[in-house]
């Protein structure tokens, strides 16, 4: 059985400013990430690697070249359609959780529900997705508390469920781990490494080698043109390998 | 998104931040409570008004000298109204159930041991009980011939009749009016203070003792007795019209002056209730608009309020977008948000407008209606308020970039 393409990225240049001075960001970027596969993307900062990831997150579109998610061209859609896109088809996991102050961790895992024009999902129903995807990232307990009553790494497993809950696509992580220990990363990257296990394709964007070890393939981006794209020969680095058996 | 979840996230945003949506409110509230105190008292006013006037009796005409004619520096001519004016009147009209003319004055009564100062005294026509609605209790009300022959006789408003004499009878004794002693030979029935009068602590005499004994004019025998008013009671509504021009006629002949310069005018309950009506209808548009304004104010709060608002939820708009709000989902969460400050500040609004103006009622003088239309117009002026004022920034939520928004602190 042949996995789906996830993402097909053709010739594509994304160029900001007008007029004289042009940054060319993304330049002619070609990129296929088929169903399953954890891809760590790299590189110093202001190598496209963060335009890559709006463009891949439907916040952004491409000045050039099309974007194919699942199959459905993506890259010429208007707001609207790519706000619908986004509730649909993708999770985002952020580096600072970006989890919605004073409201529960439950009520911010059902917001892409609450955005799901098109089923109209019940209020119980939510709340039972919500919950079930709080138990996959193991906050059974927390539902109730608020983010600020929760420690960073599970304001990051908050994200996840969220991030999981509308059954996306594509789950895209912008250094998830950026803002959190040692511990906390593991448990984050043990969750992560758990969804891909499930089949779930994961893009995740990190400057931290060890963090990066972690993915299946890697892609190294530098001004604004993939730099490498290999599979990755290494196991997760032996610190964290200790510490995720422990933890699994 | 259905409208039940738009109302909840807008909901929560505004509890989230209970005292910022008070104070908000604030402005909405007292706008709406302003217009509906502001119009209940010129309504009250104007009920009040046309009570009174209503209250002098039905069917009247009222004929005054014709001030009103008169330019600047113009002296008034002909002889004025007269006493005999009102009994031609009433000679040689028809269709008049009543005429009345009343002279006022203040004086000191005494019974025995009690003295009262500055107690009104109506010197008036037989008439006067019936088209003024009133009934004698005790005793019984002047004749025209003791009118004709000036006898000194009086009738109490109930009120005073029980300051002068307590339980004790009135009727037959002797009171002294000013100088004058005289007896008393009714007692009126006690009566609510219609036309703004309170009768119950009058004397009512005959009008010729009063034109002889207390407004003594020397040039009486001349001009006749001089009287401000005539009030002319008309048997049946619809002889009204015609009635007034009879009595033009008469009068014009005995003035000796043509029907296109009278110099007196006549004029109905109707046209009274009617001038004084565009005097307090000026009067409330004038209430309103100040009403208007504060309300005008409020929703500027309101945008201020919800600018700030946009600004410093921008994060919180970020995430909203990224996890798949379209623009008018955010458009929808903000305009709602000012709704419903303007919805419930509108409703507090007419609470306390409702509350306020009944308060006023009770503890002023002022009498205060509240009118439906009032409540209506102004609940629904401060919707249309948060609506007009909530929707610049609610679309500037609307319009933010998903990737700048994330990005701000």
């Amino acid at each position: 059985m042949t996995k789906k393409t996830i993402i097909k990225i053709l010739d594509l240049t994304k160029i900001y400013g007008l007029g004289d001075i042009q940054v060319r960001a993304l330049d002619n970027v070609n990129l296929t990430v088929t169903e399953g596969e954890f891809v760590a993307i790299m590189g110093p900062s202001g190598s496209g690697k963060s335009t890559l990831m709006n463009i891949l997150g439907c916040l952004d579109r491409p000045t050039e070249g099309k974007y194919y998610l699942a199959g459905e061209d993506v890259s010429e859609l208007d707001k609207v359609q790519l706000a619908t896109i986004r509730n649909k088809k993708l999770g985002f996991i952020f580096q600072s959780y970006n989890l919605l102050p004073r409201v529960s961790a439950l009520e911010n895992v059902m917001l892409p529900l609450l955005y799901d024009s098109m089923q109209d999902i019940s209020g119980e129903e939510q709340h039972d997705r919500a919950l079930k995807s709080l138990e996959a990232v193991g906050l059974a307990e927390r539902v109730q508390h608020q983010p600020h009553e929760l420690s960073g790494g599970q304001s990051q497993r908050v994200a996840i469920a969220r991030a999981l809950v509308n059954e996306p696509v594509l789950i895209l992580a912008d250094e998830p781990t950026g803002n959190l220990d040692t511990k906390s990363s593991v448990e984050i990257l043990s969750i992560l490494t758990k969804l891909h296990g499930e089949g779930r394709t994961i893009v995740m964007v990190t400057h931290e080698d060890d963090i990066a070890s972690f993915a299946q393939r890697i892609i190294r981006f530098r001004d604004g043109r993939i730099d490498y794209d290999k599979p990755n020969g290494h196991k997760p680095v032996h610190l964290y390998k200790k510490e995720v058996d422990h933890e699994l | 998104m259905n409208s039940r979840k738009v109302f909840r996230i807008a909901w929560e945003g505004l509890t989230r931040n209970k005292v910022r949506s008070l104070l908000t409110m604030l402005g909405v509230i007292i706008g709406v409570a302003a217009v509906i105190i502001m119009v209940s008292v010129s309504a009250g006013t104007e009920a009040t008004i046309a009570e009174q006037i209503q209250g002098l009796g039905t069917n009247l005409v009222f004929i005054q000298e014709g001030f009103s004619r008169m330019g600047p520096g113009e002296k008034q001519t002909g002889s004025g109204l007269t006493m005999e004016d009102a009994e031609a009147i009433k000679e040689n009209i028809t269709g008049v159930s009543g005429v009345v003319v009343e002279q006022n004055s203040s004086e000191t009564v005494k019974y025995s041991g009690t003295s009262m100062d500055e107690v009104s005294i109506l010197g008036t026509t037989v008439d006067f009980p019936e088209v003024r609605d009133m009934t004698i209790a005790e005793g019984r009300y002047f004749s025209q011939t003791e009118l004709d022959r000036k006898t000194k006789v009086a009738v109490l408003g109930a009120t005073l009749a029980e300051e002068l004499f307590g339980d004790g009878t009135a009727v037959g004794q002797m009171i002294t009016v000013g100088t004058v002693k005289m007896t008393v030979i009714g007692v009126m029935e006690e009566k609510g203070s219609t036309g703004g009068v309170d009768y119950n602590s009058n004397v009512f005499i005959p009008i010729t003792v009063s034109f002889t004994k207390f407004n003594y004019d020397p040039f009486a025998r001349m001009t006749g007795n001089r009287v401000r008013m005539i009030y002319v009671a008309v048997e049946n509504e619809e002889d009204i019209e015609d009635t007034i021009y009879q009595i033009e006629l008469l009068l014009a002949k005995r003035h000796d002056v043509s029907l296109d310069s009278l110099d007196f005018t006549a004029t109905t309950q109707d046209d009274i209730i009617e001038t004084q009506e565009s005097t307090t209808a000026a009067f409330r548009s004038l209430l309103g608009w100040v009403a208007g304004v504060s309300l005008l104010v409020g929703g500027i709060g309101i945008m201020n309020i919800m600018l700030v608002s946009v600004t410093e939820r921008t994060r919180e708009i970020g995430i909203r977008q990224s996890v798949g709000a379209t623009p008018s989902d955010i458009r929808w969460q903000f305009l709602t948000e000012a709704l419903l400050l303007s919805l419930v500040g509108g409703l507090i609004g007419v609470a306390s407008g409702i509350g306020g103006a009944k308060i006023f009622g009770a503890l002023g003088d002022m009498r205060t209606v509240v009118s439906m239309s009032s409540v209506f117009i102004a609940f629904s002026s401060a919707a249309a308020v948060g609506v007009f004022f909530g929707y610049y920034p609610a679309n500037k939520a609307a319009q933010l970039d998903p990737i700048e928004a994330l990005r701000h602190e």
